[in-house]
Parts: C-alpha cells; sequence; structure tokens
C-alpha cells in the first residue's frame, strides 16, 4: 500500500531554519511523516560528549509536527504553534542521526493537535516524545 | 566531566561569553550573553537561517524553544552552585506572537530549586517585554541519575 506524499513537504526542509539544520524527510504515512536531522556539529550541546542539544531536537519536532499537519490536511495552508511539549527520556548517542515520528491524529476546523517520538536507530527507545497544538489558517505557506 | 570543569574555569573568570564559545548549537543560532547587575542574560542576534516562515517572515519556533532552554541552562550553570551540568527533564512552552526578524531577549526565574531537580520559568520578548513572544517552563535534573536508596 502507498500513501501518497504532499508534494509541499520537500518544501519545508527548505526553509531557511529546516535547511540549516539539513532537515530530511523520510517518510509519510496518511497523517504522519518522519524527518531525518542529520547529526552536525552545529547541533552538539556538549562539545565533549557529543551529546546533540535539546533545542535542535525541540526544532526538529516542530518541523515534523508542521510537516505531519501538512500531510494530513493535504494541502499548503500554514499553522502557528500554540503551545509544546516535550519529554526528553534519554540523551541521543553521540554521532547518530536523529528521527522525529509526528502524527497529526486529529484536525478540527481550528486546531491541529500532534504527537511525536524522536529517536536515532528504534522508534520503541525513543531519545524524546512531545505533544503539540497548533493554530490552523487558511493562509497558504509560501516558500519563496 | 570535562564540560563542568570547563564552565567553572569560565565562571571563576567571569567569562560569560566564553559559554557560547563553548556549546556549538548556541553559537549555531547567534547566542549572545550578557551580564544585566549580578544576573547572566541570554539575547539571540537575529539571522536568516533562523527563519522558519519566510513568508512573514518570522523566526522557527523551534529556535525559539532552543533559544529559551538553553538560556535557563546558562541561568541554572551561572546562578546556582552545582555539582555537574544539569541536564534537561521536559520543556514545555507556549507561543504568543510571531518572533520577528528581531533581536530576541529573555529572563530567567528559578521558581523551585531541589537537591535533586530545579524548574526554570522562561520569557522571551523583543521590542516589548510586556508583549512576550513565548512563555516556557523547563525541569532539569541537578543529581545523579543513580538507583533510589
Amino acid at each position: 500500500m502507498s500513501t501518497n506524499i504532499n508534494p509541499f513537504l520537500k518544501q519545508v526542509s527548505r526553509t531557511p531554519h529546516a535547511n540549516f539544520l539539513n532537515l530530511k524527510l523520510v517518510s509519510a504515512e496518511s497523517t504522519a511523516v518522519t524527518l531525518l536531522m542529520p547529526y552536525s556539529d552545529n547541533i552538539i550541546g556538549d562539545p565533549y560528549n557529543k551529546v546533540v542539544h535539546s533545542g535542535a531536537i525541540t526544532t526538529l519536532i516542530d518541523t515534523a509536527c508542521g510537516a505531519a499537519i501538512f500531510q494530513a490536511q493535504n494541502n499548503t495552508q500554514a499553522m502557528a504553534t500554540l503551545d509544546l511539549r516535550v519529554d526528553y527520556v534519554s540523551p541521543a548517542a553521540a554521532g547518530k542521526n536523529i528521527q522525529a515520528y509526528a502524527d497529526c491524529y486529529k484536525l478540527t476546523s481550528t486546531i491541529a493537535f500532534v504527537r511525536t517520538t524522536v529517536f536515532t536507530d528504534d522508534i520503541n527507545t525513543p531519545i524524546a516524545t512531545a505533544t503539540a497544538t497548533f493554530m490552523r489558517s487558511n493562509k497558504s505557506f509560501s516558500i519563496n | 566531566m570535562k564540560l563542568f570543569e570547563t564552565i567553572n574555569e569560565l565562571k571563576s573568570r567571569h567569562d560569560y561569553a566564553g559559554l557560547v564559545e563553548l556549546i556549538p548549537y548556541a553559537k549555531a543560532i547567534s547566542v549572545e550573553t550578557s551580564m544585566v547587575g549580578e544576573q547572566i542574560v541570554s539575547t539571540l542576534n537575529f539571522q536568516e537561517n533562523n527563519i522558519g516562515n519566510p513568508a512573514l517572515p518570522a523566526l522557527h519556533g523551534g529556535v525559539v524553544a532552543g533559544f529559551m532552554e538553553n538560556a535557563a541552562l546558562f541561568h541554572l550553570l551561572w546562578e546556582v552552585e552545582l555539582n555537574r551540568v544539569p541536564k534537561i527533564i521536559d520543556f514545555s512552552i507556549d507561543y504568543l506572537r510571531p518572533g520577528q526578524t528581531l533581536t530576541t531577549y529573555s529572563h530567567c526565574d528559578i521558581i523551585r530549586l531541589g537537591s535533586r531537580v530545579a524548574l526554570c520559568n522562561i520569557k522571551a520578548w523583543q521590542d516589548d517585554p510586556d508583549k512576550p513572544i513565548a512563555l516556557a517552563r523547563a525541569h532539569f535534573l541537578l543529581a545523579n541519575n543513580d538507583p533510589l536508596k
């Protein structure tokens, strides 16, 4: 079974900060996406142990949530984060790429609800989990 | 432990700017530290690649969050006598206004300082401190993650 991937998702990782972190789309389902943040010097929080900074993980989560909403909506309508809560359940192993699986499990006319799981190798051993709500908009999200 | 020792060296020299140089992510998003009275204050300089929505344009919400998490960490490191680098447990943020392409300021309050856990509230604003762009709170683990006795 194949899922139609909203072609707009490719552009999400081209916004300036997503591009700076080199975020990549891995896969998409009907209401969910997986984004990857490659390990890089820019995202390190502890230079001795090479641990990734929690702030970069939060950014990956926020971006993955937005992408999941685009996928669930199947259009290019913009959204604004209302709130975001992250639990950092364990530190990411040094040198590993980080992935975020975000599922927009509920869309109302005005609000999008998204759950996210962040992991390196196995989604069943997460490094962070998050829940977020977004305000939906009828304005198109324009990249250029 | 090396990170903690290096931070303590910076503290003993009052080298608050050295903290940003030490943490690659803070440098990458263009954090700057200064002293206001006795307190360390983090600001986020605007740079093009911090933009999340080019149409508005607006800062990426993740960058604002990352900046505030880092501000809380710097605040704890500088203001509290610790035994190790605090580890973030959880972080919760409410976005109140879009982050414009301006300098972002922050203010941190330690709400509770226990022996094992600290709770820190963080406010971020741009042109008007009474109109914050985001409010956040974070728990940090201060103790070792040893089994409970």
